[in-house]
């Protein structure tokens, strides 16, 4: 059992269990978060964007270079953001806290 | 009274609006109908890397099979929807039975064009359009099996690059003189053809199909030239056609898709469309059009959602869609056509380029091969309606979001 902590795009905090093995981007948009991830996974929308807390910033570990250059290219970008389609949930993360970020 | 909501097909946008209606606060009855056996599943891994083995079908499917009930989403698979009665506002199912709704999306997507040839019958000839389709191809693609593949867009070159690097041994066969020729300037085809050449793909353009020959199972395919090709088994990729049968004899309005309004309302106040199957209006094209895209399937289930909960935010994106195949990740935004100016930024040779089109000097749309950054840049771009000098916007070197 390991828990995902959830700010949502209108501030609301929630949390949910999550699910090991998949991404931390299926883990939201299996539990109703407002996310689109169009390209399903594939790295190729940056429709999945959330902030990590900085508390965990070093546990999940660092963006690949093709999520860098799409994380840098949007407008709310910050040092947190991640692509979490680009993550995968494990034991280790177990509390991860993060906000979705805006549609842009 | 509780309203009910009837969605019709549970593919992307059918998925999509149901739960965009349980997150807007819909509380009344939801009844999705669809007619694979399926929960609502992304297609666009299908060709890529549920062909190739990589990717659990389940991880494809858009929220779990638990989820629909948990919401109290009355969720029918392998059900057909063959009549819609407007009048006395129900529909009737493929079981026989006639549900009553307050308010009906149409989310039916497309079906894929058939080769009609002589042999088209025989074993080992398919289409790729549903998971069943995915799994029953990959079955076939042994290591040493000639797979001819009809079509060379999309879906095409992307079985093909999955099947060469199976150790398949993979010739397509397009039609007219260059792959992709729907969507790509010719700068762009010569680059792909070429991937795939180097690859070990056999690529023939040009060649008309005019059937298919062998004992129960295929074994060759005939050209209109008389060549022929041996194959154990082939996949035809030639386009799709919207499934409007079920709007049209509705007595909705139809022309190449279902029409709708920029709110996805079609010509019936109390029946939306959304997805590959509608023909709408594009305020930032200036014009209708009819998309097969994810992009388009999420942002109109979004709309008709909303609109259906009394929100109306009118429907204008820039298209944008990707391909994937071998290491090149092809972006796409926006819709080209034959006569833009076309400028090439970056080298095809270091597989890491642009083409931007341009029309009367507006960026109108681009392909980025690997140039994620343009990409990014680009949907920005368009969408504002940038001119562009083409002479700076060849140069690499110059981030894209500078010009
Ligand atoms: C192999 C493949 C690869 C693709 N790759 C990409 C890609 O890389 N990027 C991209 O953006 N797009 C891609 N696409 C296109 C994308 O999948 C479609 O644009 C998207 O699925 C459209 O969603 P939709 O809901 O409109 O239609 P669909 O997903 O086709 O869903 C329609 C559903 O309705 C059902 N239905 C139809 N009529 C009835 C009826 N009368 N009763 C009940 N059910 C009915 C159909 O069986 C189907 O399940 C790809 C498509 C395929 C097939
Ligand atoms: S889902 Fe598209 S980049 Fe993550």
């Amino acid at each position: 059992m390991a828990k995902i902590l959830i700010t949502n795009r209108d501030g609301e905090q929630s949390e949910i269990e999550g699910e090991i093995g998949i991404s931390v981007m299926e883990n939201l948009r299996d539990n109703d978060y407002e996310l689109e991830a169009i390209c399903g996974g594939q790295c190729s929308c940056a429709t999945c964007h959330i902030y990590i807390d900085d508390a965990w910033l070093s546990k999940v570990g660092a963006r690949n270079d093709e999520e860098n250059e799409l994380l840098e290219e949007l407008d709310c970008v910050q040092p947190g953001s991640r692509l979490s389609c680009q993550i995968e949930f494990s034991e280790d993360l177990d509390g991860l806290t993060l906000t979705i970020a805006p549609d842009e | 009274m509780t309203q009910t909501i009837i969605v019709v097909g549970a593919g992307h946008a059918g998925g999509q609006a149901v739960a965009t209606l349980r997150q807007k606060g819909f509380d009344g009855r939801i009844i999705m109908i669809g007619d694979e056996p399926y929960v609502p599943y992304e297609r666009p891994p299908l060709s890529k890397a549920v062909l190739a083995g990589e990717l659990e079908v389940e991880r494809t499917f858009l929220k779990k099979d638990t989820w629909y009930p948990d919401k109290q989403i009355d969720f029918r698979a392998n059900t057909q929807v063959t009549a819609i009665d407007r009048r006395a506002k129900t529909v009737t199912t493929s079981h026989g039975e006639n549900l009553a709704y307050d308010k009906l999306l149409l989310a039916t997507g497309t079906r894929v064009r058939k080769l009609q040839a002589p042999g088209a019958h025989l074993e080992n000839i398919f289409y790729l359009r549903a998971i069943d389709d995915t799994l029953a191809i990959r079955k076939q693609m042994k290591p040493g099996a000639k797979v001819v593949i009809v079509g060379g867009g999309y879906i095409g070159l992307e079985v093909a690059a999955v099947a060469v690097k199976m150790g398949c041994d993979v010739t397509v066969l397009e039609g007219l003189d260059r792959v992709m020729s729907r969507v790509v300037a010719p700068e762009v085809s010569a680059f792909y053809d070429k991937v795939h050449t180097d690859a070990g793909v056999k690529i023939r353009t040009g060649m008309a199909v005019t059937g298919f020959e062998g004992h129960g199972k295929v074994e060759r395919v005939t050209c209109a030239d008389d060549s022929f090709f041996p194959a154990d088994l082939v996949v035809i990729g030639v386009g799709v056609l919207p499934n409007v049968e079920l709007a049209a004899d509705g007595d909705l309005a139809v022309d190449n898709g279902i029409v709708v309004d920029e709110y996805c309302q079609t010509s019936d106040e109390n029946v939306w469309a959304a997805g590959d199957c509608t023909n709408h209006p594009n305020a930032l094209l200036g014009r209708r059009l009819r998309l097969e895209s994810v992009q388009n399937a999420v942002d109109q289930a979004k709309t008709a959602a909303n609109a259906m909960c009394g929100e109306l935010k009118e429907y204008a994106e820039i298209p944008w869609f990707w391909s994937d195949q071998y290491d090149l990740k092809l972006q796409i935004v926006g819709l080209s056509e034959p006569g833009d100016e076309v400028v090439i930024r970056g080298n095809p040779a270091e597989r890491k380029f642009s083409a931007i089109y341009l029309r009367h000097g507006k960026f109108v749309a681009i392909n980025a091969i690997n140039m994620i950054k343009d990409f990014m840049a680009a949907k920005k771009m368009i969408a504002a309606g940038t001119q562009l000098d083409p002479v700076r916007a060849a140069d690499p070197e110059v981030p894209l979001k500078d010009l």
